[in-house]
């Protein structure tokens, strides 16, 4: 088993995650029987092949760097849970 | 005329560039069908129709513009893309009340062309599933069959189509999302190459794979979207900067399919497949056969590992493009924590549902040290393989045929508990993500059992959707039409 229920709540603690210890149990099994199917790509060799991260040729290519003002702040804020008209507000860091 | 959403788009377009329908007219009508039919297929999360009648006045009012392809024509666009001013959810908690300040460069060239947004379609969250039984607000259901799913994760596009609730929609199409709705639909569904369309302003899932493209009840409506949509975008960097063809053009400009070699994998034929989806899938061959088509064996030999290798690449890109959501600068926030980082983590989980969270942790653990090489890079290069697989059959053939879903469409519920076992169902659609090519999916006909919808698929070189879309149109005119929905009826 890859993924006991320890491995479990520590990957979400990574992915900024919280589960229950019974679900990191039903989730552990889950992901054991997914990584599992995907150990088949072990049965190719390829050790001289070239990863292919984006079907893009030539990928990087970039638009001119200017600066523009794309939107009013207030535009910006408009979806954030909290703001105090100038800035995102969050909870307390330390 | 008894009713104006039975018209297909273009010949809608049609009708309203000769002042014979009004734009408000077709809008009407579209809300009308969506009345009558939404209870029972949960195909939309909103329907702005006071914006929508008065787009459609405007339009009327100003008259009908030949520069404007699509004007007055009613569509639904899948939640994952950003609307300006209306609320874009992604069929997620998380983004429940989200209502975007700047519009998609494909909502931006879609209203440039006259077109008027009706609907925003249901979808799996985060465009994660194969049913839209993943969506936080309501499963859709099929038409033909109201106990079926859709198919995902642009199942509300695809059942909205089938439905006549728009005369078109987009959807987007990370491993066959596009696909495999339409053919459960019985629509025509179209993924362009990647980089054909930009996905600016298009909510991101897996972005090496990710591809905006139209679904409609024609393979000329679908042609008629695609051309409003494709072209260079500066603000995608994986916009490619090359000319969009005529897609019209192409399809008027081909008679037949003579001279036409149809490469028919193997491995897309054989076991696995549900007998009915392989005799319908078989029949359009033979019409294509027909039209002077000739079928060739071809090999996409790393078909096995496609499921492996996709959903390794897609749950690695996702856990990285949804670290965003925090409860910061938009989404939900959970307001009791007192920490910033506890706010992080109660947001998140409290936000996203089962399968988003699952495709998370397994992305994040690909990606962590230790698993990094054993996972994400072996499926970079395993990736490599089934695109040089393509490339090879493409040296013997024009274009790909085999079934978009090796079954058609299930019963809701039946598939939930098992997500491996949904994963396997993506086997026929995922390779052309991994290799980033074009692929359309049309109607081949209907179960002789099921009476359930059958979509052949058919894939071509980089670039090539105005060989695609003049060949399915061949092949669309070859073949008996579906007739309506049996669901609704």
């Amino acid at each position: 088993m890859k993924i006991s229920p320890e491995k479990a709540l520590a990957i979400a603690t990574l992915a900024r995650l919280e589960i229950t210890p019974g679900q990191a149990a039903t989730l552990g099994a889950q992901m054991d029987d997914i990584l599992g199917y995907m150990d088949k790509l072990n049965e190719l060799d390829t050790a001289e092949v070239e990863p292919m991260y984006t079907p893009v040729d030539q990928p990087g290519a970039l638009r001119v760097d200017e600066v523009t003002t794309e939107f009013p702040r207030s535009e910006i804020l408009r979806n954030a849970p909290e703001t105090d008209g100038q800035y995102f507000i969050v909870p307390r860091i330390v | 005329m008894s009713d104006l959403t039975s018209l297909t788009l273009t010949r809608l377009r049609d009708e309203l560039a000769a002042g014979r329908t009004t734009a408000a007219q077709a809008v009407d009508a579209c809300l009308d069908r969506i009345a009558a039919t939404e209870p029972r297929l949960s195909a939309l999360l909103a329907v702005p129709a006071d914006e929508a009648r008065a787009q459609a006045q405007a339009l009327d009012a100003a008259g009908p513009d030949p520069k404007q392809p699509l004007w007055g024509v009613p569509l639904a666009i899948k939640d994952v893309i950003c609307t300006k001013n209306l609320r874009t959810t992604c069929g997620s908690r998380i983004l429940e009340n989200f209502v975007p300040p700047y519009d998609a460069f494909v909502i931006k060239k879609l209203r440039e062309a006259g077109a008027v947004i009706v609907a925003k379609a249901n979808m799996d969250e985060f465009a994660m599933g194969s049913s839209t039984e993943n969506s936080a607000f309501a499963p859709t259901r099929n038409p033909w069959d109201t106990e079926r799913v859709p198919g995902g994760s642009s199942g509300g596009s695809a059942a909205a189509v089938a439905a006549r609730q728009a005369f078109g929609a987009l959807g987007t199409d990370t491993g066959g999302s596009i696909r495999q709705p339409a053919s459960f639909c019985g629509c025509v569904g179209l993924k362009p190459t990647y980089g054909r369309v930009s996905r600016f302003g298009c909510v991101a899932y897996g972005s090496s794979l990710d591809q905006i493209g139209p679904l409609a009840r024609t393979v000329g409506d679908c042609a008629a979207i695609l051309q409003a949509i494709a072209g260079h975008d500066p603000a995608d960097s994986t916009s490619a900067d090359r000319p969009v063809s005529d897609y019209q053009a192409a399809i008027q400009s081909r008679t037949d399919l003579g001279g036409l070699r149809i490469g028919l994998p193997a491995e897309y034929w054989g076991e696995g497949l549900d007998p009915e989806v392989e005799a319908a899938c078989r029949g359009a061959i033979a019409a294509a056969e027909k039209l002077g088509a000739t079928p060739v064996p071809v090999a996409l030999p790393h078909t096995r590992y496609a499921v492996a290798t996709y959903y390794i690449v897609a749950m690695a890109e996702a856990s990285s493009n949804l670290a965003r959501f925090d409860g910061v600068r938009y989404g939900f926030r959970d307001t009791e924590a007192q920490e910033l980082i506890d706010m992080y983590v109660a947001s998140r989980s409290k936000g996203f549902g089962d399968e988003v969270q699952r495709r998370i942790m397994l992305g994040t653990y690909v990606l962590s040290a230790g698993y990094y090489d054993a996972y994400f890079r072996k499926a970079a290069q395993v990736r490599r393989l089934i695109r040089q697989d393509f490339l090879t059959a493409f040296a013997s053939c024009d274009v790909i045929a085999g079934p978009a879903s090796p079954v058609p469409a299930w019963k809701l519920g039946s598939l939930t508990a098992d997500p491996l076992q949904m994963y396997l169902m993506d086997i026929f659609t995922i390779s052309l993500n991994l290799a980033g090519l074009p692929g359309l999916c049309l109607p081949a006909g209907l179960g002789r059992d099921s009476g359930l919808p059958v979509g052949l698929q058919l894939f071509g070189p980089a670039f090539s959707e105005d060989l695609l879309l003049s060949v399915a149109a061949q092949l669309e005119s070859a073949l008996p039409g579906l007739g309506e929905p049996r669901g609704l009826a």
